[in-house]
């Protein structure tokens, strides 16, 4: 097989039946100073291009291809426009997917992957089988300049379907101002049309899908003119199917990130349901808000020690008097307690309980949606009143802190910004994205340094708890529990600094400036 | 890498066939290979339907205007690469002498090549030049064609001792008997006889063929045209023997 050869072309045949074309569809290049003859070479290839689930590569401009062909398997990572960033041969051992990133073979692919994933794994997006033909192209000399290789692709996953043939012009060695002559005269036949899209949107077209089809954002098209309770339902019904994408993934434990997004969803629906669930139906919000609570319990476990367990090395590299193998049986620990907790959320998500919550739920949301629009307010000024409502509260909250506030007070205002924020979030679409950005900007601030605060209160004392039960149970010598000790001191160092912080961030926020930005902000919207 | 030089101060001796099947059959092994043809006659660029030209003509090249890698042209083989000649090559001498160092300008042209190929094959013009005291600078080991005749033999002890006097690198020498005449009493004589004398002659010889002549008609190695016929397994015998006097291993590293 003649190799060596560097893409300079990649073209869709669109009209594969034609009359003038070759056996496999290849079409005959008329007035052309170059000729083409088969090779009788021929491969098929297995491919599985794969993302994470909420499409980090395809985010980042990047493809990932996983081929395997007579025996060669190899892990291939492309820049859209089909230059080369990174491969990895995968020939040692059969890769089981989906995998994390600390499942591949390290290497120069594994670095630059992940950079870009980051803690998600990667799945099967597009499962298919190409049959590959090559044709050499010779110039008047009959050397060969440039091999065509034509690429017929059917698919397995997201659904079975077939892809529009391709044709790539790739050049040897020195020959390619001809071989781009060649690419320049294959494009004159009609019917052959430059590839716009790389091979795996193309197949993820075929199939009826689009990348970048998930995101974990608040996505909605809402207008101030319409029924309150019907943009409210929109917003809910939004919230309600990105927790029902990542329950199968929560389930089988794919990545830690299912159940961060599954947990997201479900906050900002409890939080839609008390701040703004008075449109809804009568009792409609009763009725869910403590299914939803449940839900939210069932899910923290296994997060809170997913925290523990991402954060471990930062935690562990930061140590000063002790040593990470000291730490190590706190390590232990936490992977045990976290397959425990594991199993009894999945066992939450499989019970008939969260089945009826979502079979209620689903069909409650679509009568609202769907039915007469009764009387209630227009959104525009139910979304002002709201917002404005949510930042009179957190003024309130914060304007009474000082440096003798127990902790209580700041834990409480925290719960005020983030109503605030889901407030924001869940009306954005009606709101200036300038006017809206610099509203959350600020507030997000003020939100990051409260969470601080209070997550290393809450990790002092759950380290003290773990330590406690480490102890009775005879899984921690004494060099683990002082090393966790002094994980305990860091914690107290930081959350002593975030309440240095505060101040500075509230009488930003609460400035004439930041009232002026929540008024113009609700002054448009409704 | 490797350098293999086909020399010889006559012309019309073999060189250029020699050079063309060696290289195939060392890319066929899976070496990376490439072919320099330095000869402006451009035999070895015509047997591979590659134009005998290069951007810039051999003095931008020789001066280092233009870098070597730029001019190399794929053939129609895997793992066999080649740099085409160019007609100004006639001129190289008077390039090189314009150069510093002006002996050792080839060896250092080949530097940068050394990660990307295992073998480099210098096709040689004949005579006796700057140019062939550069390619016996740059080489590891000269494959001398003679024709048995006395005379021939003598060409080659003169070699020897140029060789043996040349006080920096000094290349291997392997000879090998080329258009052998099995008709003529003195070829099958000289043939038989040396090779057992001299160890730097070659066991393997190449008879004059007609197939081996055919080669410019069909334009390509007899060694890829004609793999089973009689010239092949000649040229394969000879090509075993200079691997081993390289020093190449068997199964080239990374394949």
């Amino acid at each position: 097989l003649l190799s060596a050869v560097r893409e300079v072309a990649e073209f869709v045949l669109d009209r594969p039946g034609d009359a003038h074309a070759q056996g496999d569809g290849f079409p005959q290049i008329s007035g052309s100073r170059f000729k083409v003859a088969a090779t009788g070479q021929s491969r098929t290839v297995r491919r599985i291009w794969l993302d994470t689930f909420d499409w980090r590569l395809f985010r980042a401009g990047v493809t990932l291809e996983y081929t395997a062909a007579r025996g060669a398997r190899e892990l291939v990572l492309t820049a859209r426009d089909g230059e080369l960033i990174a491969e990895q041969s995968m020939s040692t051992g059969r890769p089981r997917w989906p995998a994390r990133i600390e499942q591949l073979p390290a290497g120069p692919l594994r670095e630059h992957l992940s950079a870009v994933i980051g803690v998600r794994a990667l799945l099967p997006v597009v499962r298919a089988t190409s049959v590959q033909n090559k044709r050499r192209a010779f110039n008047a000399d009959d050397k060969t300049i440039a091999i065509l290789t034509t690429e017929r692709t059917t698919l397995t996953q997201p659904a079975k379907a077939t892809a529009p043939p391709r044709v790539t012009v790739g050049h040897l060695r020195g020959y390619q101002t001809q071989a781009f002559k060649l690419a320049d005269a294959l494009a004159e036949v009609p019917g052959v049309m430059r590839a716009d899209q790389t091979a795996f949107e193309a197949a993820m077209r075929a199939a009826g899908r689009r990348p970048g089809d998930y995101t974990s954002k608040i996505n909605v098209r809402l207008s101030a003119s319409m029924p309150a309770a019907r943009a409210v339902c929109t917003v809910l019904t939004s919230l309600f199917s990105t927790a029902q994408a990542n329950v199968p993934g929560t389930i089988r434990d794919v990545d830690t990130e299912f159940l961060h997004d599954l947990r997201i969803a479900v906050r900002r629906t409890r939080s839609v349901l008390k701040l703004a669930g008075s449109v809804l139906p009568a009792g409609m919000a009763d009725r869910y808000g403590p299914e939803f609570k449940w839900l939210g319990d069932l899910t923290t476990p296994t997060r809170d020690l997913d925290v523990y367990l991402i954060g471990y090395p930062a935690m562990a590299s930061k140590l000063m008097a002790a040593t990470e193998p000291e730490l190590r049986p706190f390590h232990e620990y936490l992977t045990r307690q976290r397959a425990t907790a594991q199993r009894q959320l999945a066992r939450g998500l499989r019970s008939a309980r969260f089945a009826t919550l979502t079979t209620g739920w689903s069909r409650d949301l679509k009568q609202v949606v769907s039915g007469s629009p009764g009387r209630g307010p227009a959104t525009g000024r139910f979304a002002a009143g709201r917002i404005r409502k949510a930042h009179q509260r957190v003024l309130r909250a914060g304007g009474v802190i000082d440096a003798s506030s127990p902790p209580q007070a700041l834990h409480d205002l925290r719960k005020r910004c983030k109503e605030l924020r889901y407030m924001l979030e869940v009306f954005a679409s009606l709101h200036d994205p300038g006017d809206q950005w610099r509203a959350v900007k600020e507030l997000k601030a003020l939100q990051d340094c409260l969470g601080e605060f209070q997550d290393t209160e809450v990790q002092q004392a759950e380290l003290r708890a773990f330590a406690r039960k480490m102890v009775a149970e005879a899984s921690a010598p004494a060099e683990t529990v002082l090393a966790m000790g002094e994980i305990a001191a860091g914690l107290a160092v930081r959350q002593r600094a975030a309440r240095g912080d505060f101040a500075g961030l509230f009488t930003s926020f609460a400035s004439a400036h930041g009232q002026a930005r929540i008024d113009a902000l609700t002054r448009a919207a409704s | 890498v490797k350098v293999l030089a086909t020399y010889n101060i006559k012309g019309g001796v073999g060189k250029t066939a020699a050079a063309v099947n060696l290289a195939y059959l060392a890319a066929a092994d899976g070496y990376r290979v490439l072919l320099w043809d330095l000869d402006p006659q451009a035999a070895a660029s015509f047997l591979f339907r590659i134009r005998p030209r290069v951007k810039g003509g051999g003095k931008a090249l020789i001066a280092g205007k233009r870098p070597v890698d730029e001019a190399i042209k794929a053939t129609d083989f895997d793992n066999l690469d080649l740099l085409p000649a160019d007609f100004t090559y006639r001129n190289l001498d008077l390039h090189l002498d314009g150069e510093r160092k002006s002996t050792s300008r080839l060896r250092n042209l080949l530097g940068p090549l050394r990660r990307e190929f295992d073998l480099v094959v210098l096709d040689c013009p004949p005579g006796i030049s700057l140019l062939s005291e550069n390619v016996l600078g740059a080489a590891d080991l000269l494959l001398i064609p003679l024709i048995p005749t006395t005379l021939s033999v003598r060409t080659l002890d003169q070699l020897t001792e140029f060789v043996a006097d040349m006080d920096r690198h000094q290349p291997g020498i392997l000879a090998f008997f080329s258009m052998v005449d099995r008709r003529k009493r003195l070829h099958r004589e000289i043939a038989e006889e040396l090779p057992a004398k001299r160890d730097d002659v070659a066991e393997a010889a190449i008879p004059a063929l007609s197939a081996v002549e055919r080669m410019s008609v069909q334009r390509a190695p007899v060694t890829a045209a004609a793999p089973r016929s009689q010239a092949a397994r000649y040229y394969l015998e000879l090509w075993r023997e200079t691997r081993t006097r390289l020093g190449l291993s068997q199964v080239p590293q990374g394949s």
